[in-house]
């Protein structure tokens, strides 16, 4: 399936070449270089230092994409990491092990600071104590409380505001030698501010009938710049106004969602989906929904790295050190399941789908654990169907493709036979 | 109390621990209206401000290894361990009905993620989830800290309707203090004289001490201790281990039985840590709040949920208390799918063996049945540390 020809929009070939060049500037030896993680990264701080943002998980996301995944979590295996842990972090150490290449080829410098951004997630703060051990580099912890009880309070934010001003920006100054200027940090939450405002249209987009778009497996190649090195900047400002233009042209020709085979003839189940996606498969994976003529108008995976569509989040130049507290505080994992249903009820109203698809990842906790409870207590909401799907992140060997399909098509016949009871969301076409 | 056995004592324990309906917290509860009861989950809560309010923590940590789980997998996948299913089970079969509230520290993200299915599923509870810091500087972490402990003790207040005075935290504190104190006298005493204290009778006298009120609890250590020293035991030739990693979902307790039989004598584990979490006196005088906070960021345990900020330190605990104890080597005894016990487990084995310590690695669940093959594992490390070692 890999040989087959993908169909790219002028966007994705511009995301494809913002990332590859943001691998180039990591490997070229000018700039310093952070290790950061996706959820709640502070990429408008790290541009404060001229510090070039490396993201392990997209590491990982590449080498799996790449099918070399695979090989680099038995070399961890081997060294002693568990079967049972996170796959992500073990796709890293095994990178490593294996001359630490990064996807343009050139192998990756050792990071000038581990910027550990504890943020919904509790393996990060395992995964960095890890890579410490080998970079031997400065590494600096900012703890994001878990907003428990469905909104961030003043004793967290003050908190992280607290972190960000005696440990953090004190340790990106002293690695970088760059003063610290909050005007620049202002101007680039200006521009984070602008993009963010067309990612939640094109978020939006999918309201619609037919959806324009994906917003899963085709959101994760949108929500891209915003959530790696490049929100904040004019291109990914640029960025979003390309989307946007490209999506409101899909809307004017009536097109259904465009997938790698092409646009989608038609649209007939509306799903949201909750949880990452598996990337070692990706396509196959993507191929099972477009054949049957599913989209996804919703999902939580575009909102790892931040959510900007339940509480009309932005960040605010005014308040600089404060909205980034808020940022991160808000990133989907750091929320309570009470939160998370209640975001996911409404997006399956919101968007009028016609229901909900687990996608439950072994190796990731933070999102997995409770989903099942989740979903019975979305269904019971909503009254729409709720199925459950289980592969991984990036370990080949627990993505079973006749298992993930069964389940897919035994929840289309489900959602038609619902449509006939009159119990679901009508069909689209 | 004072006069009983040693075997009378532990049968006392052992009924605590086998009664999953938590009859000794039912009969505190009932023995006065109002009296209200929190339930907490590993690895750590500042029970003192539970025990400040008039109410009695209530430490939870599974259904063990007979409950049968029925409805419990069903809120769980097949790769998350086995501990919040089965506290699930306990609650949805009434066997928690009446515990007033629940709290969840932040120890991982199956943990935390519990606690929202606490608040879905029994929306009329208390529902804490407990933050601990990981700045650890009294400006940033002491301040965030004492913040959270000043927001459990008001929302305690609401629960029973009552204020909590500053004094009531304080003489809570020295009941802790107390307590705290005890439980290290039982850990050197088996330290010093393993045969004396074989580990299954040490982790009963803690468990009960999960059910019991703490001044209760320190009676019974007390009277554990006194009966033990009196009684003469043959002393085996095993080596003797540090086991660690047991912090949240515990063993069997044939678990622990098989490792001793097997020839290794546990001189110091991790399974309770919330007995022995603060590794010095809380101050009873001056601000309580500040002083628990003061007492978590300085002298805390070190584990797997929390952060080392030093590099240099990661891991010194574990070798401070092979040292302190005289250990031979350690087991390292990891729940499956425990991340903070399975993540941190490298860089733990890349310290021992830079010292040349000997260890093994055993994973189990809390309904592990099969013992043989631990015992054959424990008994091989035991064997080859007699055989191998200086002595």
């Amino acid at each position: 399936m890999s040989q087959r020809e993908v169909v790219k929009s002028i966007s994705q070939l511009m995301q494809k070449e913002m990332i590859g060049r943001n691998y180039d500037r990591i490997t070229g030896g000018a700039a310093k270089v952070s290790s950061t993680f996706v959820p709640g990264n502070l990429n408008e701080l790290l541009m404060c230092f001229d510090i070039a943002n490396n993201l392990p998980e997209i590491n990982a996301i590449q080498n799996a994409m790449r099918k070399k995944s695979g090989e680099m979590i038995t070399e961890a295996e081997r060294a002693g990491h568990s079967e049972d842990v996170c796959t992500y972090v073990k796709a890293d150490i095994g990178m490593m092990a294996k001359g630490n290449i990064a996807p343009n080829g050139k192998p990756f410098p050792d990071p000038d600071v581990l910027l550990l951004s504890y943020t919904g997630c509790f393996t990060f703060m395992k995964w960095f104590e890890l890579l410490r051990e080998q970079y031997k580099c400065p590494t600096v912890m900012l703890h994001v409380p878990y907003a428990a009880d469905g909104r961030p309070t003043r004793n967290m934010r003050d908190y992280i505001v607290k972190q960000l001003k005696e440990d953090v920006i004190p340790t990106l100054e002293k690695v970088s030698g760059i003063r610290f200027d909050i005007d620049r940090l202002r101007g680039y939450l200006r521009k984070s501010a602008v993009a963010e405002d067309d990612l939640v249209w094109m978020l939006e987009s999918s309201k619609r009938r037919p959806s324009p778009i994906d917003c899963y497996f085709g959101g994760v190649y949108y929500m891209g710049p915003i959530f790696t090195a490049f929100r904040g900047t004019d291109e990914a400002i640029e960025y979003y106004r390309l989307l946007r233009d490209e999506i409101e042209d899909r809307i004017a020709r009536g097109l259904c969602a465009q997938t790698p085979d092409g646009d989608m003839p038609e649209e007939k189940y509306r799903l949201v989906v909750e949880g990452p996606p598996n990337w070692t498969s990706f396509r196959d994976f993507w191929q099972m929904f477009h054949e049957a003529g599913a989209v996804v108008v919703a999902s939580t995976y575009t909102k790892v790295g931040g959510v900007y569509d339940y509480d009309g989040f932005r960040h605010d130049p005014d308040h600089p050190l404060e909205t980034l507290a808020d940022y991160c505080l808000g990133v989907y994992t750091n929320r309570s399941l009470p939160t998370r249903v209640d975001m996911l009820v409404r997006n399956l109203q919101e968007y009028d789908a016609d229901g909900l698809l687990i996608n439950s990842i072994k190796s990731c906790n933070s999102f997995s654990a409770g989903q099942l409870v989740m979903m019975r207590e979305i269904e019971r909401r909503t009254g729409k169907p709720g199925a459950f799907i289980e592969t991984d992140l990036v370990d080949p060997r627990y993505f079973s493709a006749a298992n993930v399909k069964n389940r897919l098509e035994s929840y289309f016949q489900m959602i038609d036979q619902k449509r006939r009871s009159g119990g679901s969301a009508a069909s689209a076409m | 109390m004072g006069a009983r056995p040693v075997q009378e004592i532990v049968a006392f324990c052992q009924e605590i621990f086998e009664d999953l309906h938590f009859a000794k917290a039912r009969e505190w509860k009932a023995a006065r209206p109002g009296r209200k009861v929190i339930g907490y989950m590993p690895v750590y809560v500042p029970r003192e401000i539970v025990h400040a309010a008039g109410m009695l923590p209530l430490g939870i940590l599974g259904g063990g290894a007979d409950m049968e789980v029925i409805h419990g997998d069903a809120y769980y996948q097949s790769y998350i361990c086995r501990i919040p299913r089965s506290t699930i089970e306990l609650a949805i079969t009434g066997k928690l009905d009446f515990v007033d509230g629940m709290m969840f520290p932040s120890i991982c993200d199956v943990i935390r993620n519990l606690s929202g299915i606490w608040k879905l599923l029994f929306k009329d509870k208390y529902v804490r989830y407990f933050d601990a810091p990981q700045n650890f500087r009294d400006e940033v972490g002491g301040v965030f800290y004492a913040n959270e402990l000043r927001e459990l003790r008001e929302g305690l207040e609401r629960l029973g309707g009552r204020t909590i005075t500053d004094g009531e935290i304080r003489r809570s504190i020295a009941v802790y203090n107390e307590n705290r104190r005890w439980v290290n006298r039982v850990y050197d005493f088996r330290a010093a004289s393993p045969w004396k204290a074989p580990s299954a009778e040490v982790y009963l006298l803690m468990r009960a001490g999960m059910v019991l009120p703490p001044e209760e609890h320190t009676l019974l250590m007390r009277e554990y201790l006194a009966a033990a020293e009196a009684v003469d035991r043959p002393m085996r030739d095993n080596c003797r281990v540090l086991l660690t990693g047991a912090f949240c979902e515990q063993p069997p307790l044939n678990l622990i039985k098989s490792l001793e039989i097997s020839g290794c004598y546990i001189v110091d584990d991790d399974f309770m840590l919330v007995h022995r979490w603060l590794l010095e006196e809380v101050p009873v005088d001056g601000d309580p709040i500040w002083n628990l906070s003061r007492a978590f960021l300085r002298h805390s345990a070190q584990t797997a949920a929390k952060y080392e900020p030093d590099m240099a330190e990661k891991g010194s605990y574990l070798i401070d208390s092979i040292r302190r104890r005289g250990a031979d080597g350690v087991i390292f005894a990891a729940p499956s799918f425990c991340d903070p016990a399975l993540l941190d487990q490298p860089m733990m084995i890349r310290r021992l063996e830079a010292l040349k310590i000997p260890y093994i690695t055993l994973k189990y669940a809390e309904n592990s049945g099969q013992m043989q093959p631990i015992r054959e594992q424990s008994g091989t490390f035991a064997d080859s540390i007699k055989l191998w070692s200086a002595s």
